[in-house]
């Protein structure tokens, strides 16, 4: 059931969260820190208020999916089921270690609560579409909820899954698009222009809403709207985001892709983080 | 063995899953608008509830497959085997065989087998490149009750399997109380003199080949090696052991196929002598069937004049 939790209370969840992406990509000394913290709004949102899940049954057949189709920023996902207890918060220690269930790219064979493997862009959105189908086809009500990156959208498979979305009309998806604007190599407009990214997914018929991404009260205002929503169409939350949000040094720099802080990096960040809690 | 029966493996999928699809709902056919050809009319008239087509987009059928595996459904996806092993080759790593999904990829037209289409739809390379991928069971049946019997058990078997199957009709040659298991060689000859090992639509040929050699005073053990992996290699060690010469053949290029596959064991036996009679690494092209494997030497006569060499 939807948890009963304010959008301050969810901030400072968001705030944990970041803390936590940092704390391990920093132990781990590797890892994606800028595309884990733009899409840290809709993670939490999704773990702590939306879905309907059982960290002590994380394969109960009834539960709401996630799919992480931008599978690099798996540190934001991590965090999440650790603080929701479906491992011990020790274990965010051992990301990309050797034996770790925190696999350098999420590992559904690896990690409870995981519930596809992705990490090649592109393919995710394809695997949450059939999963939505096998929703529709036993009648069940369990949602599918994805995040893809901009630049993965330049993958043609994406289309592929969303014109699938539309023909069996997957209004049991909702697809976050993470637009921070910076791919790996530059910005989205300079490696390979997304021109109007939303009115394409408009285009292969899903409802769009169009949000500042990193926005808690905006975040859970669209997947309010998304999943009550009952027309036969998937959904699409379009957010504007901040590659790095929350730390200022990684905001909006496409060098803090996938590098990691050192020490004196580290210690700035959370003091940031620690300074963006809000009174609930 | 008749030789008057001919039919399409693809015609034996076509009427195991229809009834592979009654006995169990969680069977779905996944289609990539090739469904026609790859004899799927018959499930999607009976059982549209579990049926999709997800347009010509190969890559999205893979992922989509994969996603209702891991809600417990047993999708197979169908399309040619030179787009359900090339075009979907990634996915089928990433996210079926990584996370060892139980996934089918059936697929037609496979080897030289759509003649007349040309180079673009032959499908040379596929075994090869899908017995490279961890978790994933490779099989081609060598006729229409082989194909029924091995879609059967693809369907039973949890995991990733790859399903090869000829567009052209081909001799029958098993009969319907034939049984099949996954990773078991079926015997058809023993012999002493020489091994042939093949699968798919040159298993026949093996037959013809050892009957021509029998009259010539050689004796021949033909095994169909509808598993290229795992492979059997109990059996391919019982053929270096009791012979000690080996032919492979197959409608695939010899680079990575059944011939490459046997030759792994072979060699590290150090003790018997191989050779392989396949696509002699080429592009096909527009042509009859039986003239594309005449260019590659896949014909009776070259099987027996390789086995009399060996013989000597």
């Amino acid at each position: 059931m939807k948890e009963t939790v304010s959008v301050a209370q969810l901030q400072n969840i968001c705030i944990d969260l970041k803390k936590n992406i940092i704390s391990m990509i920093h132990k781990a000394q590797s890892g994606h820190p800028g595309g884990s913290l733009s899409v840290a709004e809709f993670i939490t949102a999704c773990y702590f208020r939306e879905m309907n899940i059982d960290p002590k049954d994380p394969k109960w057949a009834d539960r709401d999916r996630f799919v992480l189709s931008k599978g690099h920023v798996c540190p934001a996902q991590y965090a999440a089921l650790a603080m929701k207890g479906y491992f011990p918060m020790e274990v965010l220690d051992t990301l990309r270690k050797e034996g770790s269930i925190l696999q350098g790219h999420p590992d559904m064979k690896k990690c409870p609560g995981i519930d596809i493997s992705t990490g090649s862009l592109g393919q995710g959105l394809a695997c949450g579409v059939g999963m939505a189908i096998a929703a529709k086809l036993d009648k069940k009500d369990y949602r599918v909820f994805a995040a893809v990156g901009d630049g993965e959208c330049n993958e043609g498979e994406i289309w592929e899954a969303c014109q699938t979305a539309y023909k069996y009309q997957l209004d049991n998806l909702v697809v976050f698009v993470d637009y921070n604007n910076l791919q790996l190599d530059g910005t989205c407009d300079e490696i390979m222009p997304p021109i109007d990214l939303g009115a394409k997914f408009r285009a292969f018929g899903f409802d769009v809403y169009e949000i500042n991404g990193n926005d808690m009260a905006e975040m859970v205002a669209a997947l309010d709207l998304a999943v009550t929503t009952k027309n036969g169409r998937p959904k699409c939350i379009f957010g504007h985001t901040v590659k790095g949000k929350g730390v200022s040094y990684m905001e909006n720099q496409c060098g803090w892709h996938g590098v990691a802080p050192n020490d004196e990096e580290y210690s700035q960040a959370m003091a940031e983080l620690e300074e963006q809690y809000v009174k609930c | 063995m008749s030789e008057t029966v001919k039919k399409a493996t693809r015609d034996g999928f076509g009427d195991e899953i229809v009834e592979l699809g009654k006995e169990n709902s969680s069977i779905l056919v996944v289609d990539v608008d090739i469904g026609k050809s790859c004899k799927t009319g018959a499930f999607r008239k009976a059982l549209p509830e579990q049926y999709l087509n997800v347009g010509i987009a190969e890559q999205n059928a893979a992922g989509v497959a994969a996603g209702l595996a891991t809600c417990g459904k047993i999708p197979f996806v169908v399309t040619y085997a030179a787009f359900g092993s090339m075009r979907m080759c990634e996915m089928i790593r990433q996210e079926i065989c990584y996370p060892h999904l139980n996934v089918k990829i059936a697929c037609s037209h496979g080897g030289v087998t759509p003649a007349n289409d040309g180079a673009s739809h032959q499908s040379i390379e596929d075994m090869g490149i899908l017995r490279t991928i961890p978790n994933m069971t490779v099989i081609m049946p060598a006729d229409y009750w082989a194909a029924r019997k091995l879609v059967r058990a693809a369907a039973e078997f949890d995991g990733p399997v790859y399903l090869r199957f000829t567009r052209d009709a081909i001799p029958v040659i098993y009969g319907e109380n034939d049984t099949f298991e996954i990773g078991k060689a079926k015997q058809l000859r023993d012999g002493k003199d020489v091994a042939i090992i093949a699968n798919g639509d040159t298993v026949r040929l093996a037959l013809e080949a050892a009957e021509a050699l029998s009259a010539a005073g050689i004796s021949a053990r033909v095994l169909d090696m509808h598993t290229i992996k795992p492979l059997d290699v109990e059996a391919v060690c019982a053929c270096i052991d009791d012979i000690g010469r080996i032919i492979t053949v197959e409608d695939h290029n010899i680079l990575n196929g059944l011939g490459s596959a046997v030759a792994d064991v072979v060699a590290e036996s150090g003790k018997a002598v191989l050779r392989r009679v396949g696509i002699q690494d080429q592009f096909g092209m527009s042509a009859p069937y039986d003239r594309l494997l005449a260019m590659n030497g896949i014909t009776v006569e070259n099987i027996v004049r390789i086995a009399e060499e060996l013989a000597k």
